[in-house]
């Protein structure tokens, strides 16, 4: 049954560009029921301040149902907000209390620099999918597909790391901003099927690198396990670290044979 | 009055008039593909592919897409699945099952041919996605798992998890990565297409507006492909995401390409009701819940009694009782105009009343919960997130919302619409499904549009253009298009007025819902048509935007994009008016069976609507395309 939360605080942040000094803004909700969603308190929010004569605040969503890692909120601290598993669309006005104080930021990190107000530039996550992040196999050429059986835990395992949604919530929760998680998690997916092992090393060595090129590096805190609204497990991490070092060797290898 | 629309029907028998069009068209060979530049106007499943496939085969590939990535592009949310007649399962299924299911399906309101060319290139994509690694669900052997969907008596449906959309997309977004990575394709994001350029009657290029500076630009082509989606978001509140929009499809229908059918939407029978006012889109849970899930309400009206109250003898399990058949799986139409019968009947559940049961008591006891946690443990949580029940113990409520459109942009069998060098592919275009869309055919027929029939058929056209000059966007109606985008951006800002476009849409949405919903009648279309010219006009005078046109402006977005809601949505009215009939989707109140069935009239209504805009949007011209039926007769649609 719903319930009415009461006199909430909102501090949001306000940045009207990339190079500008951006600052926290107050406003006051004075009523809300709780079977809003978070993201539907910023449309009211919004709706008000568009009635007041002033621009509404920017961030970024789409879907709204958990699955397409645009929205991309930092609330009280934490990347997505309190609810364990669930992205910033998904959380729901329940897990807020009358009274409270709720501060909203953008995801800080330096490989994702401000647009506006809430929305970030995430876009070195493609330079990393670019980089590797597939499997080649041309449109047409492609055998029957029961002709490549995958025994049931490997599809099971590849899924798991498969569900990524690209939010960045790894990043913006990590301290030393890595991008760890999410290219773990591409490269477990790929490299776990037998229609992966032909690019495995090269893909593994490729995305780590230009990981490396664009984010900072993980000193294991498992912050962004924590964080992912998908629940990625942080054993892809090591996955891709064993796979990394065994690309040195066998690139050592190839180019010794030539 | 009305012209000939020419479809481009091959010769031959319906099952061979696909090989019949590749052994005879005109193909570009490797080294002049590169000489061409084609623009992908949107990245979900069929402009992702089309772009990938493109630019594999060698052509100059631009593609834009108003989000950050292509891999946000609103397909990501499809959960069930994606049909294809492989018949791994021996249990009947062929090319022929499939083509016959989705022409039924639609009511016999689509085109033989083109649906006959999806069922049979529906195996290559299940193929394809393998083979760039789609963890598709398997069996422990290893082999592929299927499941069964709405609308068909054989399990057909492959599946990755309940996020399918997303694994597949991730597969088209890859191998779109892979070519922009390699320099095949040039990537524009956050890049609004805001119209089309048409220079000598054949299409010329595109007018685009960069989100993030505000800036107009043009770009030139020698052909344009619009995978722009669906406009199911016309209804305000919708499964689809918030960004969906038509200004891509209505942009160019206004420079002459034809609308069909926009009448066609399809309404989905499992989503979560509404619960209060200011929501701001509604959730779908997917139809594969109807495999196992029981859908009913209380016999008698105004029961207010806790679900597990209800005696058995007390409830009505309408579905399983009207359509012993199919029971819970009948197609998504039919289930949904149910649901609002029981609804309208008193007999709605929840705190609203605004919902019917779906019940998985049995299943769980049947089945195990370990059982029905893995095949629906993750929409289990999203439900029990977004309403905070858990479907576990008490019965979910579901109802109805606005889903897909099966209506578009009129193409022919090439996928082109009638401004020549101009196409239209997956949920954009008109093509496939008729009057209905059968459950897990979307995701099919976008990626059979993108990866194996526009590499296919574009070619038929580029071959004539081969060393011809085409206008570059230094040609004066490059300039007259941008010009008249920024008169129109800064007509919004400067109305000035009180509401905001937010406002204004969601009172479009209502009207639209309640006029040209689920039940249409003669005297709710001629309201609508009254109330949204009446509401438009206040648009244009009371509209607020806030902020400027140059730069970052989501308020100036919304503003456009609901404009072109309201002149659809007269459109959608106006169809609805003239199609005197009920045929799947479209179910008119004075066209119905003693049993409350639609009642279609194929004398008078085989045909696809094709609407020519006349620049007066109360005014636009109705053209038809006759409907032959070579191989399927027409028949009552019976899923009892
Ligand atoms: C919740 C949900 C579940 C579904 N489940 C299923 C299912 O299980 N099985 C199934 O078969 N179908 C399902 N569908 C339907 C299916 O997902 C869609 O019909 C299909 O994905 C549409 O793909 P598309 O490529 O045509 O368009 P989209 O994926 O909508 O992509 C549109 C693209 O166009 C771009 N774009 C749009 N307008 C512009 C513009 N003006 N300028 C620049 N770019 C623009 C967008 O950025 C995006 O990249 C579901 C739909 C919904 C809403
Ligand atoms: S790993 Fe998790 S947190 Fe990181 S981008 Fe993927 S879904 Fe988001
Ligand atoms: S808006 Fe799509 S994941 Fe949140």
């Amino acid at each position: 049954m719903s319930n009415t939360l009461k006199n909430l605080t909102l501090k949001v942040w306000r940045q009207s560009g990339p190079q500008a000094n951006g600052a926290f803004e107050t406003h006051v909700i004075d009523e809300i029921t709780d079977e809003a969603s978070f993201l539907e308190m910023i449309d009211i929010l919004n709706e008000r301040l568009i009635d007041e004569g002033r621009e509404a605040v920017v961030f970024d969503h789409d879907c709204r149902e958990g699955i397409c890692g645009t929205c991309s909120l930092m609330i009280n601290g934490q990347a997505h907000g309190p609810e364990r598993g669930t992205a910033t669309c998904q959380l729901h006005m329940r897990k807020f209390s009358s009274g409270d104080t709720i501060v909203i930021e953008p995801w800080r990190a330096s490989a994702f620099p401000i647009i506006r107000d809430l929305m970030v530039d995430r876009s070195a996550f493609d330079r990393i999918v670019e980089a590797g992040g597939y499997i080649t196999a041309a449109t047409g050429g492609a055998p029957d597909a029961n002709l490549i059986p995958v025994p049931k835990p490997v599809a099971d395992a590849a899924m798991d790391a498969a569900q990524c949604i690209g939010c960045g919530a790894c990043v913006a929760a990590c301290p030393n901003g890595a991008a760890n998680l999410f290219t773990a998690a591409k490269i477990t997916h790929l490299n776990l099927l037998p229609q992966g092992q032909a690019e495995r090393f090269k893909r593994t060595e490729d995305m780590v690198e230009t990981m490396d090129a664009h984010f900072g590096s993980c000193t294991n805190h498992g912050e962004c396990e924590a964080a992912c609204p998908k629940e990625i497990s942080i054993d892809v991490i090591a996955l891709m670290n064993a796979d990394y070092r065994k690309a040195k060797t066998k690139n050592r290898k190839q180019l010794a044979l030539k | 009055m009305s012209t000939t629309l020419d479809s481009k029907i091959p010769d031959g028998p319906v099952g061979d008039k696909w090989d019949n069009f590749k052994a005879n068209e005109k193909l570009v060979n490797p080294a002049n593909k590169r000489k061409f530049k084609i623009i992908v106007v949107g990245t979900g499943l069929a402009g992702a592919s089309a772009a990938a496939t493109l630019a594999e085969l060698g052509y100059q590939v631009d593609a834009f897409t108003f989000h950050d990535s292509p891999r946000r592009a609103h397909s990501i949310a499809a959960q069930g699945g994606i049909n294809a007649a492989k018949n791994y399962r021996g249990d009947g299924d062929s090319v022929h099952r499939l083509f016959y299911d989705t022409i039924k399906g639609g009511d016999f309101r689509s085109r033989e041919a083109n649906v006959h060319r999806l069922a049979q290139v529906s195996v290559n994509i299940i193929d394809q996605m393998v083979a760039q690694g789609v963890p598709f669900a398997r069996e422990y052997g290893g082999m592929l798992d299927n499941r069964s969907f709405g609308g068909a008596q054989v399990s057909r449906t492959f599946y990755a998890r309940g996020q399918t959309g997303q694994q597949l997309l991730l597969g088209a977004y890859q191998q779109l990565a892979r070519q922009i990575g390699i320099g095949g394709v040039r990537l524009f994001n956050r890049t609004e297409f805001v119209d089309v350029v048409v220079v000598d009657g054949r299409c010329a290029g595109i007018v685009v507006r960069d989100l993030m500076t505000g800036e107009i630009s043009s770009h030139s082509a020698h052909a344009v492909v619009l995978a722009t989606g669906g406009y199911g978001n016309a209804f305000f509140l919708s499964t689809n995401a918030m960004a969906c929009n038509v200004t891509a499809a209505w942009r160019a229908h206004k420079r002459g390409a034809f609308f069909a059918n926009p009448c066609y939407t399809q309404i989905h029978p499992t989503c979560i009701p509404q619960s209060d006012d200011f929501q701001s889109k509604l959730t779908l849970m997917s139809e594969s819940l109807r495999n196992d899930g029981r859908v009913w309400v209380p016999k008698v009206a105004g029961d207010s009694r806790a679900p597990h109250l209800i005696p058995e003898d007390e409830r009505d399990y309408y579905l399983e009782r009207l359509y012993p058949s199919f029971g819970n799986l009948a197609p998504r139409d039919i289930s949904s105009r149910a649901a609002k019968r029981a609804v309208d009947a008193g007999q709605g559940v929840g705190p609203k009343q605004n919902g019917v049961y779906l019940d998985f008591a049995e299943a769980i006891s049947r089945l195990g919960k370990a059982t029905v946690a893995e095949r629906y443990g993750n929409l289990f949580d999203m439900y029990e997130r977004i309403t905070g029940e858990n479907p576990y113990d008490v019965p979910m409520r579901i109802y109805p919302a606005s889903h897909y459109t099966m209506g578009g942009l009129w193409v022919d069998y090439e996928l082109m619409t009638t401004i020549p060098g101009l196409y239209a592919a997956g949920e954009a275009n008109f093509s496939d499904h008729g009057a209905n869309r059968l459950g897990a055919s979307a995701l099919m027929q976008g990626l059979a549009d993108g990866y194996f029939v526009l590499p296919y058929t574009i070619s038929n056209y580029l071959a004539g253009w081969l060393n011809k000059s085409v206008p570059d966007t230094s040609h004066p109606e490059f300039s007259k298009v941008e010009h008249e985008a920024r008169d129109r951006y800064h007509r919004f800002a400067s109305v000035g007025g009180t509401r905001s476009p937010d406002w204004f849409h969601r009172e479009l949405g209502k009207i639209i819902w309640d006029y040209c919903g689920m039940e249409r009648t003669e005297a709710g279309l001629e309201k609508a048509l009254g109330e949204i010219p009446a509401l438009y006009e206040e648009f244009k005078k009371d509209l607020r935007v806030t902020g400027g046109t140059d730069g970052l402006n989501q308020t100036l977005e919304k503003a456009g994009r609901v404009e072109d809601f309201f002149e659809l949505g007269m459109l959608m009215c106006r169809d609805a008016l003239d199609r005197k009939e009920s045929c799947g989707g479209h179910f008119r109140a004075e066209y119905q069976t003693e049993e409350g069935e639609a009642l279609r009239d194929d004398e008078n209504f085989a045909h696809v609507a094709a609407w020519e805009s006349t620049g007066d949007p109360m005014a636009p011209q109705r053209h038809v395309e006759e409907l032959v039926y070579e191989e399927v007769h027409f028949q009552t649609r019976s899923y009892k």
